[in-house]
C-alpha cells in the first residue's frame, strides 16, 4: 500500500501545486485544500503504515504489544487537519470578499496587496 | 591608549549636549579633549620613540581577535597629526559653525571620527584595525553628507561610502588571506614572518585585495574622483579628514603593511604606478580648478600619489622622505584650507577668479597662507624643503630608471608650486576688491591655520626634533633603524638642491603662463569624462533599473508567479544536486512491495485518483466541492484503514463542515472558469508533474529505509502510567502536548476573528460612521 499511497500523494501535490497555478479564484482553494491532504497523508506514510492497529492500551495493561500503528504522526496530522480547516475557512471567505470587491475572479488582475501604488 | 579613543568616543557622545548649553564655548571645550591627547602623546614620546608602547585587551580570543594598541614611531607620529590638527580643527569650527542649525552633531561627528582614527592607526591586530577602518569611512560618509537637504551632499557621500566601502569589502577578504597565511591577526608577528607571506601563493591576490582597500581610502586613480566630490562638507570637514588624516589612511596602511608585504619587484611596480599617475593626474587637475576647495582636493590626490609612490619605491631615502612629507603635508594642506574656510566666510565666495589683494583685509590668514604655501612650495627654512630634498634624493639613488622617476616627481612637483602661489598670491597680493557682505572673521578662523603654517616653520628650523620624528616613523616603515640628518639650511650644492631650484622656477613660470594654458588643460578634460567617475555614475545609474527589473519579475504581486519561482527554485537546485552529486534511483523492490496491496485498498487509490481527476476538470462550482469531498473522504478510508480511527473521524467531519461552509457561501463566488492559454497550462502541467514525481520518488526511498522510533515506544508505554489514558493520539494532544493543542486553538480562534472582519468590517463604512468606526 506504501507504493500505491506515493503514487497517490505525488498525485496529490501535483495537482494541488497545478490548481493553485490557475488564475482562478476558486481553483486556488480547491490548491490548497488538495495539498493539506497531500501533507497529511505524507506525514502519515513515511512513519510506515501499520493495518488495523491504532494506538489504544487495552483495559487493564500498562502498554501495547507491537505492532501498533505509531501515535505520534496521528497527532501531528490531527493538529493540522483542523488547522487546515480554519486557512481553507478563511481563504474561502477571503476569496468571497475580494471577489465582491473587485468584481473580478482572474487574479492576475488583483495585485494591489503587493502594489501600494495601485490601491488608489 | 584605549582611554584615549574611548574618551573621544564618550565625548562624541555629550558634544551636542554642550552645544546646546554653551554654543559658544564648545568648539573650545571639544578640543580640550584632542589636545590633552596630544600632550599625552608627546610625554609618552620618549618611550614610543624607543622600544615603543604596547596595549593588549582580549576581545575575542578563539579567532584571535584582539584589541592591542602600539605606539612606535609611525603610529606616534600619525597620532600627533591626528590629535593635534583635531585640536585646531575643532576650535576652528567653533567659529566656523556658530550659529549654524545642528552644531553639535558636527562636533559629536568629528570626535566620533578622531577617535576611530586614532583607533586605526593605534590598532596592531588587523580585525581591530579594519573595524576602526570602516567607522572612519562611515563617520566620514556622514560628514561628507552634512548638509543632507541638498541632492548634491548626499550624491557625494554616497559615491564616498561606497567607493570606500567597496574597498574595505576587498580590504577585509585581504586582511583573511593574510591571517590564514600567516596563522595570526597581530601586525607585529606579521611583520617577524614577511618571508612566509612573500612566498605564499596568494601573496598577489593578497596585494591586490590591499591594494583596492588603500587606493579607494587614500583617493588613488582610479578612485581618485570621490575627493573632490567630499568637498560639500563643511571646511572644517575637509581640513581634517580629505586632506590632514583620513585619507591618509591607505598610505598609512601600506606604510604598517611594508615590513610584511613590501620590499618585493610586485609591490614596487603596483604602488609606484599607481602613484606616479595618481600624483601627476591630481597635478593637472588642480591646475585648472577655480573652486579654491576643489582646488586644494586635486593637490591633495596628487600628494597622496606622491607617498604612495614614495612607500612603492620603499629604500630607506624614500621611507625617510614619505615621512618628512606626511608630516609637511598635513601642516601645510591643513592650514591652506583653513584660510579657504576663513575667506569663504569672510567673503562668501570660493572663486579664484573673484578673489584678489585680500592681504590687507585678512593678514593674519595672509600670514598662515604665505607660511603654508612657502612649506608647499618647497622652500628653505620650512619643513617640506626638507621632504623635498628628500624625495628627489630618494628618486636620484633608486636604481632603476632613475631620470624617469625623477621627471616625473618634478612634474608633480611643479603642480604643487603653482597651487602654493594660487592659494597665496593670486588670492592675496594686488589691488583689493570690495566685497557686498563683507565681514572679518572670528580669531579661531585665522589661529587656527596659522598655528600649523607656523609650525611648519619652527620645524624646519628645529632640523633635530624633524629628524627624530620622521626618523622613527621611518624606521618603523622600513624595519630597520634610520637616522635621518637635516640642517636649517643647505650647506653646500647638491644636485637635489638644483631639482628643487628648478621645481620652483618652472613652478613660477607656469603660474605666470595660466591664462595661456588654459586651453590646453580644457582640451585634455574630455577625456575625463570617459574616466571612472562617468563609469561609477553608470554603475549607479544603472543598478536601480537593474534592480526593478529583477523586482518585477520576481515580485510582481502576482500569487501564482511565487508559487511558480518556489517551486521552480526547488526543481533545479534538487535535479542540479542529483545530476551533479549523483543520488538515489528508484528501490529495486517495488514490485514486491507493491503486491501485499489488497482488492479493497486498490479500489480506494483508484477513487481517490478519481475524484482527483475530477477536481481538475471540473466545469461547475458544485462538480468541484463534491470531487473535493470524494478526495477527502478517501483520505479519511486511508486513516480508518492503517489504525487511526481519531483521524478519520476528525476528517470526515471537517470534509461535513467545509461541504457546508462552501455551500453558505456558494452563490457569492466566481464560478470555476478556464483563463490560462493553453501553453501556460502545458507548463505548468510539465512542473508541477515533475514537482509531484519528485514527492513519490522520495516517498518510495524513504519507506525503503529501516525505521527506529522511539517516540512511538515511548508514548505507547507512558500514555496508561502517565497520563491515565487509553488512547495515545488523544493523551498526546491534551497532555503530554497539551502546549501545542492550545497553540493549534489560538490558530483557529485567529482564523475566527479573520472571517468576522472580513465579513463584518468594511474599509468603506469607517469613513461614513465617523471615528466609532472600527
Amino acid at each position: 500500500m506504501e507504493v500505491a499511497l506515493a503514487i497517490v500523494i505525488g498525485a496529490l501535490y501535483a495537482a494541488g501545486l497545478y490548481m493553485m497555478l490557475r488564475r482562478s479564484m476558486v481553483k486556488l482553494i480547491a490548491g490548497l485544500v488538495l495539498l493539506g491532504y497531500a501533507s497529511n497523508l505524507l506525514i502519515f506514510v513515511v512513519s510506515r503504515l501499520t493495518r488495523a492497529r491504532p494506538p489504544l492500551v487495552p483495559e487493564g495493561a500498562q502498554g501495547i504489544a507491537e505492532p501498533f500503528a505509531d501515535p505520534v504522526p496521528q497527532a501531528l496530522i490531527l493538529t493540522a487537519i483542523v488547522i487546515g480547516f480554519g486557512l481553507q475557512a478563511f481563504a474561502l471567505v477571503l476569496v468571497r470578499r475580494a471577489y465582491q470587491a473587485v468584481n473580478n475572479d482572474d487574479l492576475d488582475q488583483v495585485t494591489a496587496s503587493d502594489r501600494p501604488d495601485l490601491q488608489q | 591608549m584605549l582611554n584615549a579613543v574611548l574618551a573621544a568616543f564618550v565625548l562624541a557622545f555629550a558634544a551636542p549636549l554642550v552645544a546646546r548649553h554653551m554654543p559658544r564655548q564648545v568648539g573650545t571645550i571639544a578640543a580640550l579633549l584632542p589636545a590633552g591627547i596630544f600632550v599625552w602623546l608627546l610625554n609618552q614620546a620618549e618611550m614610543a620613540l624607543g622600544p615603543g608602547v604596547v596595549e593588549r585587551w582580549p576581545w575575542s580570543p578563539l579567532p584571535g581577535v584582539a584589541l592591542t594598541f602600539r605606539l612606535d614611531g609611525l603610529s606616534l607620529l600619525m597620532a600627533l597629526i591626528i590629535s593635534g590638527v583635531g585640536a585646531l580643527i575643532l576650535f576652528y569650527a567653533g567659529a566656523y559653525m556658530h550659529g549654524q542649525a545642528q552644531a553639535g552633531r558636527l562636533y559629536a561627528l568629528l570626535l566620533a571620527f578622531m577617535a576611530s582614527m586614532l583607533g586605526l592607526v593605534l590598532a596592531d591586530n588587523l580585525i581591530a584595525l579594519f573595524v576602526f577602518w570602516e567607522l572612519t569611512s562611515i563617520t566620514s560618509f556622514l560628514l561628507i553628507g552634512w548638509h543632507f537637504q541638498e541632492e548634491r551632499s548626499r550624491a557625494a557621500a554616497l559615491q564616498a561610502l561606497i567607493v570606500t566601502g567597496g574597498g574595505g569589502l576587498a580590504l577585509l577578504a585581504g586582511f583573511v588571506l593574510i591571517g590564514l597565511v600567516g596563522g595570526t591577526w597581530e601586525i607585529a608577528e606579521l611583520s617577524a614572518q614577511a618571508g612566509t607571506l612573500q612566498d605564499s601563493v596568494v601573496y598577489l591576490p593578497i596585494l591586490l585585495l590591499l591594494w583596492l582597500g588603500a587606493a579607494s581610502k587614500s583617493a588613488q586613480f582610479p578612485f581618485h574622483f570621490w575627493l573632490p566630490g567630499a568637498m560639500v562638507a563643511p571646511t572644517p570637514v575637509s581640513a581634517y579628514l580629505h586632506s590632514a588624516t583620513m585619507v591618509k589612511a591607505g598610505v598609512y596602511l601600506l606604510a604598517r603593511l611594508s615590513p610584511a608585504l613590501g620590499g618585493t619587484s610586485e609591490w614596487s611596480l603596483l604602488f609606484m604606478v599607481t602613484g606616479l599617475v595618481t600624483l601627476l593626474l591630481g597635478g593637472w587637475l588642480s591646475l585648472k580648478q577655480n573652486d579654491m576647495k576643489r582646488m586644494l582636493a586635486y593637490s591633495t590626490v596628487s600628494s597622496l600619489g606622491l607617498l604612495v609612490t614614495l612607500l612603492g619605491l620603499g629604500t630607506k631615502l624614500a621611507t625617510e622622505a614619505a615621512a618628512l612629507y606626511l608630516l609637511a603635508h598635513a601642516l601645510f594642506k591643513g592650514a591652506l584650507f583653513m584660510v579657504a574656510g576663513a575667506i569663504d566666510h569672510a567673503t562668501g565666495t570660493r572663486d579664484l577668479r573673484r578673489l584678489r589683494g585680500l592681504a590687507g583685509a585678512l593678514p593674519t590668514s595672509a600670514l598662515a597662507a604665505g607660511l603654508a604655501g612657502l612649506s608647499m612650495a618647497g622652500l628653505p627654512l620650512l619643513a617640506g624643503f626638507a621632504a623635498k630634498e628628500f624625495i628627489y634624493e630618494a628618486a636620484l639613488f633608486s636604481g632603476g630608471g632613475v631620470w624617469i622617476l625623477t621627471l616625473l616627481l618634478l612634474a608633480g612637483n611643479v603642480a604643487f608650486v603653482v597651487v602654493a602661489q594660487q592659494m597665496t598670491l593670486r588670492i592675496f597680493a594686488g589691488a583689493s576688491l570690495s566685497f557686498e557682505s563683507f565681514h572679518a572673521p572670528a580669531i579661531p578662523l585665522w589661529l587656527a591655520a596659522l598655528v600649523p603654517g607656523a609650525l611648519g616653520l619652527a620645524l624646519g628650523l628645529l632640523p633635530d626634533v624633524t629628524a627624530t620624528l620622521a626618523g622613527a616613523a621611518a624606521r618603523a616603515i622600513y624595519g630597520a633603524p634610520v637616522t635621518i640628518h637635516l640642517f636649517v639650511l643647505p650647506g653646500s650644492v647638491t644636485p637635489m638642491l638644483l631639482l628643487s631650484a628648478l621645481t620652483i622656477a618652472a613652478g613660477i613660470l607656469l603660474y605666470r603662463r595660466r591664462v595661456q594654458l588654459e586651453p590646453w588643460l580644457n582640451w585634455l578634460d574630455q577625456g575625463a569624462r570617459l574616466g571612472p567617475e562617468g563609469a561609477f555614475q553608470r554603475l549607479v545609474e544603472g543598478l536601480p533599473h537593474f534592480a526593478a527589473r529583477v523586482t518585477a519579475l520576481q515580485q510582481n504581486g502576482r500569487l501564482r508567479s511565487y508559487v511558480l519561482w518556489i517551486v521552480g527554485t526547488w526543481l533545479l537546485l534538487l535535479g542540479l544536486t542529483w545530476a551533479l552529486r549523483g543520488g538515489p534511483g528508484l528501490p529495486a523492490n517495488l514490485l514486491v512491495r507493491l503486491s501485499d496491496l489488497r482488492f479493497h485498498e486498490l479500489i480506494l487509490v483508484l477513487v481517490i485518483l478519481a475524484g482527483l481527476a475530477s477536481v481538475m476538470l471540473a466545469n461547475t462550482l458544485m462538480t468541484l466541492i463534491v470531487s473535493l469531498g470524494v478526495v477527502g473522504i478517501g483520505t479519511a478510508i486511508v486513516f480508518i484503514l492503517f489504525g487511526a480511527p481519531d483521524l478519520a473521524m476528525t476528517q470526515f467531519s471537517i470534509e461535513t463542515l467545509g461541504v457546508i461552509l462552501f455551500v453558505l457561501v456558494l452563490y457569492r463566488l466566481p464560478g470555476v472558469v478556464r483563463l490560462s492559454p493553453r501553453r501556460t497550462v502545458l507548463r505548468d502541467s510539465i512542473l508541477t508533474g515533475l514537482a509531484g514525481a519528485v514527492i513519490t520518488l522520495m516517498i518510495l526511498i524513504i519507506t525503503d529505509l529501516p525505521l527506529v522510533s522511539p517516540l512511538k515506544t515511548w508514548f505507547a508505554g507512558a500514555s496508561e502510567p502517565l497520563g491515565h489514558g487509553h488512547n495515545v493520539v488523544n493523551v498526546i494532544l491534551v497532555d503530554f502536548r497539551a502546549i501545542d493543542t492550545l497553540g493549534e486553538i489560538t490558530v483557529l480562534g485567529i482564523a475566527a476573528i479573520g472571517i468576522f472582519a472580513l465579513l463584518k468590517l468594511r474599509p468603506g463604512r469607517k469613513v461614513a460612521e465617523g471615528k466609532d468606526g472600527p
